[in-house]
């Protein structure tokens, strides 16, 4: 099985962990990753709030690049380059604007490839085969966190339920871990605002991680770098907003599976974490 | 009062129409940040539906519109699908386009500017510069003093820029983007 991969900026820098797993995971289950040749950053929020052909030409350079590298899938494992990509190729089905951005690029652009997030590989490739692969099984209660940028909006992604996404849930259940109900699947943890509004996204964060320990989670398990690095990596700033502080470990569903089929930690990336992981 | 031209032109431009909230609130109730922001979105369309210049500036000088995390939720639970994210985004770049700013969207249109630099000269996101660019916009020279290190420690910062040889195209892109100011891309 081979698969068109486009990592994206964060995949190689702040969270290497994700990037580390998914190849890991990939491996374990013989899906071939084949990396988007030169390819760049989608423009991610910033583009989109500052300029439309700008977050629109960005995602269709890659996009362009893939295709004719000649593949016709291809799995983007960050939600937000995943949702970028997708309201890319939404946006340019309208033929004026499709055609103002291949004047932009001067490349030619189709619109054919499939763009999948890393639950979607998973549950399409993956899913009887992790299952017949489980060495040590995953006993844990843990809360699936989805965030925005998975499953909104949901008439273009057409990817899971908007307000109570299960994807992710079954994949844990497959593992034999046990995925809880809680309140804040699909809250945002601030996202963009990491650097320039900390204090907002440890308010968001604080909320999420509050319910989620209240309910008894020993973990969250996420498939978005940035809700992973928010809730993580601003752990301390998240902490200062709470009575009481909390240092349960939030950990990507690739880790997770990793995990349950004997992947060891080092590989999974998991010493990369700010929250101590002890699962 | 005088009517204006700006919500047609916002129409056009996003294909939204103003007309078809009915004011349930849905988007107010389900908005994360609606607390912080000078009104909440219900009450921004509200102002749009008026139709005056004097609550379209209004809404150009909110936070409201800068705060917006562009999380969807709006219009995930909006019983008409109006697609406010969409308003925003277009709300956002006329503000800065008439220059009438809300000072919360100061360290914000810092970080994004910082963001899209890094873009354009190396193709890829490169954390240290976005970060030391951000601290020059802003003067915020102190923050992330203390986790920058671990980062660096966990193998989570580049030193240098990723390898990325389309330098050129990726010129060319916010040349005839951002930087085009002859067409009326909003």
């Amino acid at each position: 099985m081979k698969i068109g991969y486009y990592p994206g900026c964060s995949l190689t820098g702040s969270s290497r962990e994700y990037n580390e797993s998914v190849v890991a995971l990939a491996k374990a289950l013989e899906i071939e990753l084949v990396e988007i040749k030169d390819w760049n950053c989608c423009g991610a929020t910033a583009a989109h709030v500052m300029n439309e052909e700008l977050s629109l030409s960005l995602p269709a350079r890659i996009m362009a690049i893939a295709e004719e590298q000649g593949l016709t899938e291809v799995v983007v494992p960050c939600a937000a380059c995943y949702n970028r990509l997708k309201m890319t190729q939404h946006e340019l089905e309208d033929d004026g604007k499709r055609g103002r951005v291949a004047e932009i690029l001067k490349m030619p652009y189709h619109g054919s490839l499939k763009i999948i997030n890393v639950l979607q590989m998973l549950e399409t490739y993956g899913a009887e085969n992790i299952k017949a692969r489980v060495i040590s099984p995953f006993a844990h209660k843990v809360a699936c966190y989805y965030g925005c940028l998975l499953v909104r909006p949901h008439s273009i992604l057409q990817f899971d339920r908007v307000e109570d996404p299960q994807s992710m849930d079954s994949l844990i259940r497959v593992i034999g871990g046990n995925s809880m109900d809680w309140a804040f699947k699909t809250e945002c943890c601030g996202a963009g605002f990491s650097v320039s509004r900390t204090d907002l996204v440890a308010k968001l964060s604080g909320n999420i991680l509050k319910d989620a320990s209240d309910r008894g989670a020993e973990a969250l398990i996420v498939a978005c770098p940035m809700c992973q690095s928010n809730l993580d990596m601003r752990r301390g700033a998240i902490n200062k907003t709470l009575a009481q502080p909390i240092d349960i470990p939030v950990i990507y569903i690739t880790q997770a599976i990793g995990l349950a089929l004997g992947i060891g930690a080092n590989e999974l990336g998991l010493k990369r974490h700010f929250v101590n992981v002890e699962l | 009062m005088e009517k204006n031209h700006n919500i047609s032109d916002l129409q056009l431009h996003t294909g939204v129409e103003v007309v078809r909230c009915y004011q349930c609130g849905k988007c107010s109730a389900g908005c994360v940040l609606a607390s912080e922001m000078n009104f909440p979105p219900s009450y921004l369309m509200r102002l749009l539906q008026t139709g005056t210049k004097e609550n379209y500036d209004k809404i150009l000088l909110s936070n409201s519109i800068w705060l917006c995390l562009n999380c969807e939720n709006c219009l995930g639970r909006c019983p008409m699908e109006i697609d406010i994210p969409k308003l925003m985004d277009y709300l956002r770049t006329q503000s800065v386009k008439e220059n009438k700013l809300h000072p919360d969207s100061k360290p914000i249109l810092a970080f994004h500017r910082s963001f899209l630099d890094s873009i354009k000269y190396t193709g890829r996101l490169y954390e240290v510069g976005l970060v030391a660019a951000f601290k020059f916009r802003t003067f915020r020279l102190a923050q992330d003093m203390a986790i920058a290190p671990v980062m660096y420690l966990k193998g989570k910062l580049h030193i240098f820029p990723e390898k990325f040889n389309d330098r050129k195209r990726m010129k060319r892109i916010f040349a005839q983007t951002i930087e085009n100011t002859k067409t009326d891309n909003p």
